[in-house]
């Protein structure tokens, strides 16, 4: 069997057996819901409710606005409390549609109905999706119908599903993997619809073998499907890494994946697919995982979009002892809350608990030029050099040097033994040569 | 929940690795040498290593105080900075010119220059460069061992004088390899065991702390070179001298992979590597004297920045294009 994999990269403490073993469960909310208008990269949607309306499961709250931009839709019934800004995971106050949970989950008339998807055309599928509100679950929240709309349908050659998980601590996908197969198989085959030429291909580690075994059994008889076995190493659920890892394709900032033949949907994106074209049920939940050292019941759940994460770490049992630091996603590109009284988006991948903050205690020092940087950075650049330009603040160099072809995914940081704040650093460096370059 | 949380961009973790751990490790790579040395030439070479120890680390605090600085002496590359000195002595050079040697290295080379990170050569090889022209008739006094007489006399083998066995290959006399090997013969307090250097070597790759890149480069492309302008052709007895002698595997492993004064680029690496081969091949076969690492070392470690400039990768997805824009 051959794994596939890419040059770099790094071997993290995984701590998915706190989490991987215990099946999903389903949390209801028992406060407000808050539906972030921002949950998805592009424009953010528009309210298209007003304070005191009644909405049911399923209903739109949100319009997309502009060509990248993503639904919002309500996952509870109740009636619509406010519209106004709220604190969300970025950190920042955002508008928001709150509701009131009647906690009756009256459904609109459609959710729910069978659609047998091979009678569709491929503008109801595109269409559908796009109603649906899907954006990639993986954590970057890119609208996934224009994603399933490159230039050319035909010149796509793979569809693959992203379930390598490479993040710590994770195991939302993996648990979906076990629980949800069929689900995967079959909004993979919707997605397969829409390209004639392309080939399936579903991602996975070879740390999670009874996922691996699973998904086999499920497409041996799918004739353009396929498991593909990776390496496990972070960051293999990379984009541009697991399009090389398992396509030997390679992509760089300046492409898209279509531009190599390749869509990458992540595992969560792919099944809220089926369900949104075979069951008529848009994007309105999401599989959590909530973890950490400081949690006393470790373990995934499934969670309707916009409940509260504090009633997250209720449900998990609460805490054993205060946290030092939570973060939203894994340890390695997740946000850091500084308040956890914000809502589950569709991006939400996981809520980790952490009594210790490691990093709040490592100072940086000098740099030793030790090359490990050099050797964990997947994206072939010296992050070492490219450092010492962005603290100078010289984006001109920054850029010579391949700094725009960072992927932000934190490698270098997290093997650098002068413990300096590298990733740090690109991301504030790539932001300000991104925001002049739209002025 | 009342208290507010840790916030800090990402990643949240690290791993275990530290300067100080790394720096820890090189420092133990080096007790087989040092111990070695110690048995083999006796109490000075002890005196030796404790005084470059003690005056590096020592000179670092004074700087470091002095200037307002942070003080960095508890990093341990001022104790690699020392070690690398002492073994790199021969066991009969006096005390005061190790300290001179210590105090050369950490203020002069490296707190002059910005501190750990910024010297740009190697302190301790630079330290010994500069002894070995102020002082060349000491630094080259090399005693006969302990060692030496206990092996040639287990083996039956006439005791060298103090020449060095490279000084003895360039004359054209043969050489004892496996005496070489164990250490039995006139050199620097820790160049003469090659078994002592290589169980260190081999501590710092299975701990991922150097790569076997530039040592096993460097060393092939010397023994070529030595092959084809040795004047000996495959001779096993010159190349095996060549290879074991002259500090080849002490400068290899423990000196031209020092992390701050070596290529951090991956073509940089091998770029250096062969240019020390190069450069060392033609020091001891064209050269005056019959040694040239430490002076390859440090030339190749100026070169360093240039490798570096002309050696930058060119990053993923690029491969074949225009890069950059």
């Amino acid at each position: 069997m051959t794994v596939g994999t890419f040059k770099g990269g790094i071997h993290p403490f995984d701590g998915k057996n706190l989490s991987k073993d215990f099946t999903t469960k389903v949390v209801l909310p028992k406060g407000e819901l808050v539906y972030p208008m921002a949950q998805h990269i592009g424009a953010p949607a528009k309210p298209i409710v007003s304070v005191g309306d009644k909405v049911l499961v399923g209903q739109k709250i949100g319009e997309a606005q502009g060509f990248v931009s993503a639904n919002i839709c309500c996952s509870v019934s109740g009636v619509v409390k406010a519209i106004e800004k709220r604190l969300t995971v970025s950190g920042s106050m955002v508008d928001c549609v709150v509701i009131e949970n009647d906690n009756e989950y009256t459904p609109i008339d459609t959710l729910g109905k069978k659609r047998d998807y091979t009678k569709l055309t491929k503008e109801e599928i595109r269409e559908g999706i796009k109603e649906a509100g899907i954006v990639g679950m993986g954590g970057a929240g890119f609208p996934t119908h224009i994603k399933l709309t490159p230039k050319d349908d035909n010149a796509i050659d793979y569809i693959l599903v992203n379930g390598a998980e490479c993040e710590p601590y994770l195991t939302s996908d993996y648990r979906m993997m076990l629980e949800e197969p069929e689900k995967i198989v079959g909004g993979l085959k919707v997605i397969l619809q829409l390209f004639d030429h392309a080939k399936g291909l579903i991602c996975i580690e070879d740390n999670k073998p009874e996922a691996i075994k699973r998904l086999k059994e499920l497409v041996k008889n799918e004739e353009r499907m396929e498991v593909t076995v990776l390496e496990t190493k972070y960051p293999q659920g990379a984009e541009r890494q697991l399009i090389y890892a398992a396509t030997g394709r390679k992509i760089n900032s300046s492409m898209l994946p279509s531009d190599a033949g390749c869509v990458v949907d992540n595992v969560d994106t792919v099944i809220s697919i089926y369900m949104a074209i075979c069951e008529s049920t848009p994007l309105i939940r999401r599989i959590v995982t909530v973890t950490g050292d400081a949690i006393k019941s470790p373990q995934n759940f499934n969670v309707k979009t916009g409940t509260n994460y504090a009633e997250l770490i209720d449900a998990a049992g609460g805490f054993t002892s205060q946290p030092e630091k939570i973060v939203s996603g894994g340890p390695m590109m997740g946000i850091a809350l500084f308040n956890i009284n914000i809502p589950v988006t569709k991006t939400s991948s996981a809520l980790l608990c952490l009594t210790k903050d490691e990093v709040a205690e490592q100072e940086p020092t000098a740099c030793i030029r030790c090359g490990r940087c050099v050797e964990a950075c997947p994206s072939k650049v010296i992050p070492q050099k490219l450092l010492e330009y962005a603290e100078k603040f010289d984006d001109e160099g920054f850029q010579k040097l391949n700094g725009m072809e960072c992927c932000e995914c934190g490698s270098c940081t997290f093997v650098c033994p002068a413990r300096r704040r590298l990733t740090q650093a690109f991301k504030q460096t790539r932001r300000s040569i991104l925001s002049n370059r739209k002025k | 929940m009342n208290e507010l949380l840790n916030v800090s961009a990402s990643p949240h973790v690290r791993s275990k690795d530290t300067t100080k751990s790394i720096m820890r490790d090189v420092a133990i790579a080096m007790i087989p040498s040092s111990v070695f040395g110690i048995y083999n030439f006796g109490v000075n070479a002890l005196l030796l290593i404790l005084t470059c120890v003690a005056t590096c680390v020592l000179s670092e605090y004074i700087y470091e105080k002095g200037m307002h600085r942070p003080i960095t002496t508890g990093d341990y590359s001022a104790v690699v900075t020392g070690l690398i000195l002492a073994l790199n002595l021969p066991s009969s050079a006096p005390l005061w010119m190790a300290m001179l040697g210590s105090v050369f290295a950490i203020i002069v080379v490296k707190q002059l220059f910005g501190g750990l990170g910024q010297n740009f050569m190697n302190p301790a090889l630079a330290a010994r460069c500069f002894l070995m022209i102020s002082f060349t008739g000491r630094m080259t006094d090399f005693a006969v061992t302990k060692a030496t007489n206990f092996i040639n006399g287990a083996m039956g083998i006439d005791g060298f004088s103090g020449a060095t066995p490279l000084a003895v290959a360039k004359a054209g006399d043969s050489v004892d390899l496996l005496s070489m090997f164990i250490g039995g013969t006139a050199g620097t307090i820790g160049e003469t065991s090659a078994l002592c250097l290589l169980i260190g070597a081999a501590y710092l790759m299975v701990k991922k702390i150097i790569s076997p890149k530039i040592p096993f480069i460097y060393i092939g492309t010397l023994l070529v070179f030595a092959l084809i302008f040795g004047g000996y052709g495959f001779d096993i007895n010159y190349l095996g001298a060549q290879l074991l002698g002259g500090g080849l595997i002490f400068g290899a492993f423990f000196m031209a992979t020092d992390y701050v004064t070596s290529p951090i680029t991956p073509m940089g690496q091998i770029i250096f590597a062969i240019s020390l081969g190069l450069l060392t091949g033609i020091f001891r076969i064209f050269g005056g004297s019959a040694e040239g690492v430490s002076y390859a070392i440090i030339i190749c470690n100026l070169l360093v920045p240039l490798m570096e400039r002309v050696t930058i990768p060119v990053a993923f997805g690029w491969e074949g294009k225009r890069n950059g824009k």
